[in-house]
């Protein structure tokens, strides 16, 4: 990069916060995914001014601009294919107001998604939105992507909590959109356009975020069933019946093992599925309810076994189960491909069927896990990108799972994200309208096309 | 060709399988305060891999950020697929000397840790400054202020300093005081101590009460005199070779002292001796010596839990809390052992610390090599110290001592920093007259040596 560029940047956020050693530029082109392309210079700013400021010089120069939390991404939405500036926020990490009254907090987007949770908790309150990346991913990061979690089955997902949004826009205006009001129908709705746009509409600087009051009790249920059908048949049966639990998340055979082989938590062997559920609540005796019919309607289904965690260390003890699965898929083979595709509910059971069939088809494990209660599945399929035979059958049988949640009335991504690695379906997805839509609002707000180019859309 | 591939390789490679998760950036304390990906652990990965593979060359400014891990090994612990991203900085750390290598380390590690009677006449002039009374001077009439603060800080590290080093004054065998329930006929449990160089030449008196709870009870405690570092200087600064040579005579050394059990009261001298049967695996004449010699290594808290301990009678009002030394908690899984001795003290009010287990930002010495950092994550522990209102902070580590020292007066906090031994020796003891087997004389007392360096310290504030 230019060293007069860089000295223009330093003069914008100082010479700390500047990055541009081959080293430190490495080190900016990866997110959790296979994706990589080195930024020219990587820009950490401490204010919405210096984001303006640094916007416009981007501008100026036509230079692309991607900007980027704790880079935890899981579509290669923060990766700087075409170079440039990394504008990476971790240093906007301030809590600006907790309001109690309101039940809102305002944050800098950097700030890790989980110290705001624990902020807010010690006043009683609670932010619900739990995607496993809590503890390494940023609020800013969370929006940009509207993430979600297991909790979201009964709490929403981010985008359900946020109440407005600082955004630096593509020519460095600075625009201010919702606020504390729950109501609000004045204009079109900005929040909403930015939640989920990936950094390609404007850097968010600044969130308020919607708060409730944190439940105080919780019980979880582990229920094991020798077929995987029935499991993904009672996911339904407990939502038919009125009943929303917090969780409702299933794991099959190969996760339970995956876990069970690195962990050795005493999960249940021999299974072909497995449900974690929980109900939660501020009224003990609803919770506690609650978790009983949830135990009947197992059992009528016909789980093999169900069991209540009695205590606080039996519950943490699940949780910590379901937030392994990933990682520890990475333990039985070189390389696995998670996707999160979405079904209607009504759909899983026959949107596992489909999977299971793409992987018998092609002779590659696929490991299903996920929300179930909202339908949000996650096929991860077990593979060695070294061999090249194995890579080429993963790309394929990632577009049969893509086909297999659009031919469901389902959607490509639940909660990663289009990023770069799913823009060959989006045209599948959405239709020419929708796509030429989407894009002509791009144009309108980012007429040079510097912000997170070659993203979400097919060229 | 890449430039790494006639070097050797670290053994850690399991970093070929980093998915590049993030989790490890959350645990991570120079992630924390610097907040940029080049000071993470997946950061330091993704530079090795790259390093190693030939993508990148292995420029100094790569191998430099190797350095800035603290070696906490708290990603190490978090990694879900099992990398130890701390391991491998260290290695890395080989394979910089293998391609710049650093005099003053062979001058270092080679010609002056590895001779005791060295490193004591090295440091002769810190008793000195402390023996004549010139670091109470300083103190009292406030030259000390003058100094500049990264030097007043390196000052502040300085524990109150024993007028002569433990290792010559400490007897080779000190005899059980009581025999032993446990033991093996009168003469009681035959226990090795390690006495380690921080240990000897600054915190002696810390020590003497390690051997002075081990003897009373039950413990013969045989204390080989010709033991030289553990290592764990070289191994940090890149000279496994050095470490090699180190633990062959401190494994011969207690081979001929006979016993069943090698007891240590610091905590990174354990993590290292610990380690030696993994350094010499490959080494067809040592692998198995080195082995069963680590097998036996335990630190005093994790040992002192294995024995019938005597109740104290002594009683210590305070409100204690403790830190968990990296070497301890991580190094060796020992985290419970601690906190149980402190609370069987009658007297003690047990406070658990905020983050007890995250790094102090000592690591040997990121104070001198990375001050702006290792002060950074310092004020994060005092923090978390000052919000519990104890009076003592206990920690089984000379390193996070010394820069716990450093903390509390930088911080202006009015808290002692000690060994958890040293506690339960004035629980054995509650006054210096009536310590039962001091007649021995050999072992100097510890009494009083706390109070001193708290009196300097608010001399200062």
């Amino acid at each position: 990069m230019d060293k007069s560029l860089i000295s223009q940047l330093e003069k914008i956020v100082g010479k700390d916060g500047v990055l541009s050693t081959t080293e430190d530029l490495a080190v900016y082109g990866y997110d959790a995914t296979f994706a990589e392309h080195r930024p020219d210079v990587v820009v950490l700013p401490r204010c919405t001014e210096q984001v303006s400021q640094v916007v416009v010089l981007a501008g100026r120069e036509r230079i692309p601009l991607v900007t980027r939390g704790m880079g935890s991404g899981m579509a290669a939405a923060s990766v700087p294919f075409n170079g440039g500036i990394t504008l990476a926020m971790t240093r906007m990490n301030r809590i600006l107001e907790i309001d109690e009254v309101n039940a809102t907090v305002r944050v800098e987007s950097g700030i890790v998604t989980a110290d705001l949770q624990t902020a807010v908790e010690k006043l009683g309150l609670f932010y619900p939105p739990d995607p496993s990346s809590i503890r390494h991913s940023t609020i800013g990061g969370n929006i940009a992507c509207n993430a979600g979690g297991p909790r979201c089955l009964k709490y929403g997902v981010t985008g359900d909590y946020v109440l407005g949004l600082t955004v630096v826009m593509a020519d460095g205006n600075i625009l201010h959109t919702g606020g504390k009001c729950i109501k609000d129908v004045v204009g079109y709705d900005l929040t909403a356009l930015f939640t989920g746009s990936e950094g390609t509409l404007g850097v968010i600087t600044e969130a308020l975020l919607r708060l409730v009051t944190r439940p105080k009790f919780a019980r979880t249920a582990l229920a094991e069933f020798s077929s995987l059908e029935t499991a993904s048949r009672t996911v339904n049966a407990i939502l038919a019946a009125g009943i929303v639990p917090a969780t409702l998340e299933l794991m099959d055979e190969t996760a339970i093992t995956c876990i069970e082989e690195s962990m050795h938590l005493g999960l249940p062997l021999g299974v072909e599925a497995i449900l974690l559920i929980e109900t939660d609540g501020s009224d003990e005796n609803a919770v506690l309810r609650e978790i009983e019919a949830i135990e009947g309607i197992c059992q009528e289904c016909g789980a093999r076994q169900v069991k209540v965690a009695r205590d606080e260390s039996e519950r943490s003890k699940l949780w910590q189960a379901r937030r392994s699965v990933s990682p520890a898929l990475a333990r039985r083979a070189p390389n696995k491909l998670g996707e999160d595709i979405t079904v209607p509910r009504s759909a899983i059971p026959e949107a596992i069927r489909r999977i299971k069939a793409i992987s018998a088809k092609h002779g590659l494990p696929i490991v299903i896990f996920g929300h179930a209660g909202d339908g949000n599945l996650h096929p991860n399929i077990l593979f060695d990108k070294r061999d090249p035979e194995q890579w080429s059958k993963v790309e394929q049988m990632v577009a049969e799972e893509f086909a297999v949640a659009l031919e469901l009335g389902g959607t490509l991504s639940g909660e990663h994200g289009v990023g770069a690695l799913k823009r060959p379906y989006m045209e599948q997805a959405l239709g020419p309208v929708s796509i030429d839509i989407q894009k002509r609002i791009k144009q309108a707000l980012d007429p040079l096309n510097i912000l997170n180019p070659g993203k979400v859309f097919p060229d | 060709m890449t430039q790494a591939e006639n070097l050797r390789q670290p053994s850690e490679d399991q970093y070929l399988n980093c998915i590049r998760c993030g989790a490890c950036l959350a645990v991570c304390p120079t992630y924390r305060e610097y907040l940029s990906e080049t000071a993470s652990p997946r950061g330091r990965v993704a530079l090795a891999r790259k390093g190693l593979e030939g993508e990148l060359e292995l420029s100094p400014n790569l191998l430099e950020q190797m350095y800035a891990c603290f070696d906490c090994m708290a990603c190490n612990t978090t990694c879900p697929v099992g990398i130890h991203p701390a391991d491998l900085a260290i290695e890395m750390r080989h394979v910089q000397e293998q391609i710049y290598p650093a005099r003053w380390k062979q001058t270092l590690f080679g010609g002056l840790i590895s001779w005791p009677e060295r490193m004591e006449q090295a440091t002769w002039p810190l008793r000195v400054y402390e023996k004549m009374g010139f670091r109470r001077l300083a103190y009292a009439t406030g030259i000390r202020r003058l100094l500049p603060g990264k030097v007043r800080d390196m000052e502040a590290m300085l524990p109150h300093l024993p007028q002569r080093p433990l290792r010559q004054v400490l007897p080779e065998i000190t005899p059980a005081a009581f025999p032993s329930p446990v033991g093996e006929g009168r003469g009681g449990v035959r226990v090795g101590f390690f006495l380690g160089c921080a240990q000897s030449l600054m915190f002696a008196e810390q020590s003497a009460a390690t051997v002075r709870v081990l003897s009373r009870n039950g413990c013969t405690v045989i204390t080989p005199k010709e033991t030289v570092c553990c290592g764990m200087p070289a191994l940090g600064y890149g000279r496994p070779d050095r470490v090699q040579e180190q633990a062959r005579q401190n494994i011969a050394l207690f081979e001929r002292a006979q016993v069943e059990t090698i007891v240590t009261d610091c905590a990174t001298c354990g993590s290292t001796l610990k380690d030696y049967g993994r350094l010499l695996a490959d080494d067809p004449d040592w692998g198995e010596r080195a082995a069963a010699f680590s097998a036996r290594v335990r630190d005093i808290s994790e040992f002192l839990m294995t024995i019938p301990l005597e109740k104290p009678q002594g009683r210590v009002e305070a409100r204690v809390t403790y830190h968990d030394p990296c070497h301890l908690r991580r190094g060796q899984g020992v985290w419970k052992q601690p906190r149980a001795l402190l609370q069987m003290i009658d007297g003690i009010e047990f406070v658990e610390l905020r983050e007890a287990d995250w790094c102090c930002g000592s690591a040997g010495s990121q104070l001198i090599t990375h001050y702006e950092t290792s002060l950074k994550v310092l004020k994060r522990k005092t923090d978390s110290i000052a919000s519990t209102r104890a009076e003592y902070i206990a920690s089984g580590c000379p390193g996070c001592q010394m820069q716990l020292n450093v903390g509390v007066q930088r911080s202006g906090l009015d808290v002692k920093v000690v060994h958890p031994i040293e506690l339960l020796d004035r629980a054995y003891s509650p006054s210096p007259s009536a310590l039962p087997h001091r007649g021995r004389g050999l072992i100097p007392s510890a009494s009083g040596s706390v109070e001193r360096v708290r009196e300097i310290g608010r001399r200062d504030g």
